[in-house]
């Protein structure tokens, strides 16, 4: 019965972890397509490139682990903006098969990039020493650095939806969201709210692929990986809402956690036939708005 | 109008239709080499048509056909393991497999639209994929499945190191193929699926039962997919997980779109220019010619959505334009 | 004598909000029938009722005596309904005389079939033709529609219902948003409607609405407000407070 709780109490923290990481990732994905009704498959990519920047900026140049996590939030975010005004801002009216087309297109050009950039292995991860180790809580032992992940996501969690709910950026999000013609009616910039917004997702994609980098692994494959985890969070959780892509990464996050642990042989199995039944009996997602 | 059939339609082949399959039998006698690089484009070709019915006239946006592949390529390749190496028995039971997925998956998921359409064609092929990879006893897992033969076809064409028979056996596949495809794309149902893609609303006003419709071409285009896989697996004599992953989805439609969606020959011209250039440029520089691609999908949307076929066309009336 | 579209104590709500309201309506057999009302009426929530595409909190639809409360869209265009839209809802990258083939061929029972070509089944084509004919299409007949000026869309899209031989017609503001230029072609269209069909239209234009119908329905609010001929409408004060905002005559 105690190993049994024991690994209860193990299975939650390191699915919470996993859901953290995933919906930091993963809610910038969920804000634009309801923002832009725009399929952005490549949204992977960004996560990707968080990870890539952030080790090469420790591993290579030395650069302190705070400082690296800021440079690889603000350079994707950068870049996502000149992606966004040149490319992407094209094809909002085009249909969605050319929306899917783009992105994945994007997505072989990165992945051909990463492996001729770094090669095909997993990027190593060395934590810095602070956050490496154990911490002792309840009697129990829980590694360091996802105690630190939990913390750090949850505070940028919460300063995400202070932002939407109180600044007039959030504001103005939520009403393009909404009603998309309307706001533009009413002098909202939409194409500035658009870019802004993308580069915010953007960023936030690579702060989780940075923070994640020991969870899921920064190598070549990751935008095909884990594209479908992505979409899934924002599938499952509903367009365009913060709430329920959080409820559905926790959700995710504790599932596979659980199935790996205790039944290895399914696998994912059980969380693409979840997303499948989900799907079906609610197609617009748990918290998403009835088309 | 690019798009063949309806009511006003010649559906007699026209002569410059027989060039494929002229050049097909051209590229037997004069480059043998090449047979088993044709043998998988040939096999492409039908997996490329199996979507464009599907998306290219349907309007369907799947980012998992691969399931259906797969599910036809580890289907024959299970038969030839555990019962016969019987070819023929190997495709038939490809095309059901995939076939009957097809049915039941179309059921479930023809209902939704949009992104949950979408999500869904993706986690069944994910699904599907996870399923292959963790059954190891039966699939091999991350190895594979090999080390089976295929026996000679009606007991008198056997399969050759050369892959002479396998290219014929391909080109006779696809002729069938083709030659379904093209009568239903002709026929009033190919007719009401072009309907269905281009006005969905409309179509139900008219009474369409657009649902069954949908279904049923799903269906159809799944099982000519799983027959391609189950060629695959005969022609190369094993099946790996690759046949049920996202990224041969992905690579399939950068192929069809490459030759342009929703024009029978699109299914034709795509996989060949995209396979024969990957095999002389990807030896080489393989990252080159993966970013060259991306690059290619990303400038083909934006500059031209018809394809290959699409620029050719577009052409062909500027030059008719000219003044003689 | 049973009417051709009838509706018994039709309600529709969304939450709180009642869209429509005990709506008792009845078409008879070859009417021309209008119904008007000002925006936001619940006229298009009516139609789009009648047509099954959105279904009713409560009440029965019929048609020639069948209760179609329970059926889909597919099922209702078979008992004889057809409708035409608001906007354009045409099939643009098709030709003309196959947007009109594609219910032709619903209707005959053909489209289904996937073995020979659409052009062995020459009687869907024939009567497709005939009907562009009567139209004035006819020379646009292998032109795609989105190549068409507007009012000639507009046309096919009447087309299109009338290749269902329904028993019912619903016309949504058939004369919106064509210029006033080409307009008069659609009157003439309207005014040579086969007389046995049983037509309603939803208008806005004054002149179309007195000129084309023999009875008028004025909705307000999802409710019927009054009914009668045109030149009872014209002199019930309630309507034209309604439109015209007056107390006293």
């Amino acid at each position: 019965m105690q190993d049994f709780l024991s690994s209860l109490v193990s299975v939650a923290f390191h699915g919470l972890a996993y859901g953290m990481i995933l919906y930091v990732i993963s809610v910038g994905l969920s804000v634009t397509m309801g923002l832009m009704g725009f399929v952005n498959l490549a949204h992977g990519v960004f996560a990707m490139a968080g990870g890539y920047i952030m080790l090469s900026a420790m591993n290579g140049l030395g650069v302190p682990f705070p400082l690296a996590l800021v440079a690889a939030f603000i350079a994707v975010a950068l870049a996502s903006m000149v992606l966004e005004r040149l490319l992407y801002a094209r094809l909002y009216t085009a249909g969605e098969l050319e929306q899917v087309l783009f992105t994945i297109g994007l997505i072989f050009m990165s992945v051909a990039v990463a492996r001729l950039v770094y090669g095909t292995l997993p990027q190593p991860v060395h934590l810095p020493d602070y956050l490496k180790g154990q911490l002792r809580f309840l009697g129990r032992e829980f590694p360091t650095y996802r105690v630190f992940l939990i913390v750090f996501s949850i505070s940028i969690v919460g300063l995400l939806w202070f932002g939407v709910e109180r600044t007039r950026w959030g504001a103005m999000v939520r009403a393009a969201v909404d009603y998309r013609a309307m706001a533009q009616s009413v002098g909202i910039n939409t194409s500035r709210l658009f870019t802004l917004t993308f580069a915010l997702g953007s960023g936030l994609a690579a702060l989780g692929g940075a923070l994640g980098a020991e969870i899921i692994a920064i190598q070549p494959t990751y935008p095909f990986e884990h594209l479908v985890f992505f979409l899934i969070v924002v599938a499952v959780g509903g367009l365009g809402s913060l709430r329920g892509p959080f409820v559905a990464a926790l959700l995710i996050g504790v599932a596979d956690t659980a199935c790996k642990y205790w039944v290895p042989e399914f696998g994912a199995f059980f969380i693409f036939f979840a997303t499948i039944a989900v799907l079906l009996w609610r197609p617009e997602g748990l918290f998403g708005r009835a088309a | 109008m690019t798009h063949a059939g309806g009511y006003i339609a010649d559906s007699r082949t026209r002569a410059i239709e027989w060039l494929p399959w002229v050049l097909a039998v051209l590229c037997y006698f004069i480059a043998p080499s090449y047979l088993p690089l044709g043998s998988y484009v040939l096999t492409m070709i039908i997996f490329a048509l199996s979507l464009d019915l599907i998306l290219g006239y349907g309007g369907i946006i799947t980012l998992g056909h691969s399931a259906y592949f797969g599910t036809g390529a580890y289907a024959a390749g299970l038969l030839a393991v555990h019962l016969t190496g019987e070819p023929l028995l190997g495709l038939l039971a490809g095309t059901l497999a995939a076939g009957l997925l097809g049915l039941i998956t179309g059921i479930i998921i023809l209902r939704t639209r949009g992104l949950a359409l979408l999500m869904l064609t993706l986690a069944i092929t994910s699904l599907c994929f996870e399923v292959a990879n963790k059954a190891t006893t039966w699939t091999g897992g991350v190895d594979g499945l090999g080390g089976f033969t295929v026996q000679p076809i009606l007991g008198l064409f056997k399969f050759d190191f050369f892959g002479k028979t396998a290219y014929l056996y391909c080109l006779a596949a696809l002729f069938v193929c083709w030659w379904l495809v093209r009568r239903l794309v002709y026929s009033p149902f190919g007719a009401s699926l072009t309907g269905v893609r281009e006005n969905n609303v409309r179509m139900h006003a008219v009474g369409a039962p657009v649902y069954q419709r949908l279904v049923i071409s799903y269906t159809i285009s799944a099982a000519l997919a799983g027959l391609a896989g189950a060629l695959l697996t005969q022609t190369t004599q094993f099946v790996g997980l690759k046949v049920l992953s996202f990224e041969l989805s992905g690579e399939l439609m950068v192929m069809l779109i490459l030759g342009g969606v929703g024009r029978i020959y699109g299914a034709f011209v795509g996989p060949l220019v995209y396979l024969v250039a990957q095999d002389y440029l990807a030896k080489q520089f393989p990252e080159y010619w993966y970013f060259g691609i991306g690059m290619m999908l990303v400038l083909v949307v934006m500059f031209a959505r018809g394809g290959i076929l699409g620029i050719i066309d577009t052409g062909l009336a500027r030059l008719r334009r000219k003044p003689a | 004598m049973s009417a051709a579209m009838e509706t018994r104590n039709l309600c529709k709500s969304f939450g709180a909000l009642t869209v429509a309201d005990q709506i008792n309506f009845r078409l008879d057999p070859g009417a021309r029938h209008a119904l008007i009302g000002p925006n936001g009426a619940g006229k298009t929530t009516f139609v789009n009722m009648l047509t099954g595409r959105l279904a009713p909190t409560s009440g029965q639809i019929l048609i020639g005596g069948e209760d179609i409360t329970a059926l889909g869209q597919a099922a209702r265009v078979k008992r004889g309904l057809g409708r035409t839209f608001q906007i354009n809802t045409l099939f643009p990258n098709v030709s003309v005389v196959d947007n009109v083939a594609f219910a032709v061929a619903e209707r005959e029972g053909v489209a289904w079939r996937m073995f020979r070509p659409a052009s062995v089944y020459r009687h869907v084509l024939d009567e497709s033709m005939a009907l562009l004919d009567t139209l004035g299409l006819a020379d646009d007949a292998r032109l795609a529609v989105a190549g068409l000026p507007y009012g000639k869309q507009r046309l096919v899209e009447i087309a299109i219902a009338l290749g269902l031989r329904p028993s019912v017609l619903l016309l949504d503001e058939p004369a919106a948003g064509v210029p006033t230029l080409e307009s008069h072609r659609i009157l003439e269209v309207l005014d040579a409607l086969p007389k046995d069909i049983a037509i309603l239209i939803i208008e806005h234009d004054m002149d179309v609405v007195f000129r084309f119908a023999q009875r008028i329905t004025v909705l307000t609010q999802g409710a019927v407000l009054v009914e009668g001929t045109p030149a009872e409408i014209a002199a019930d004060h309630h309507v034209r407070e309604v439109y015209l905002g007056e107390r006293h005559v």
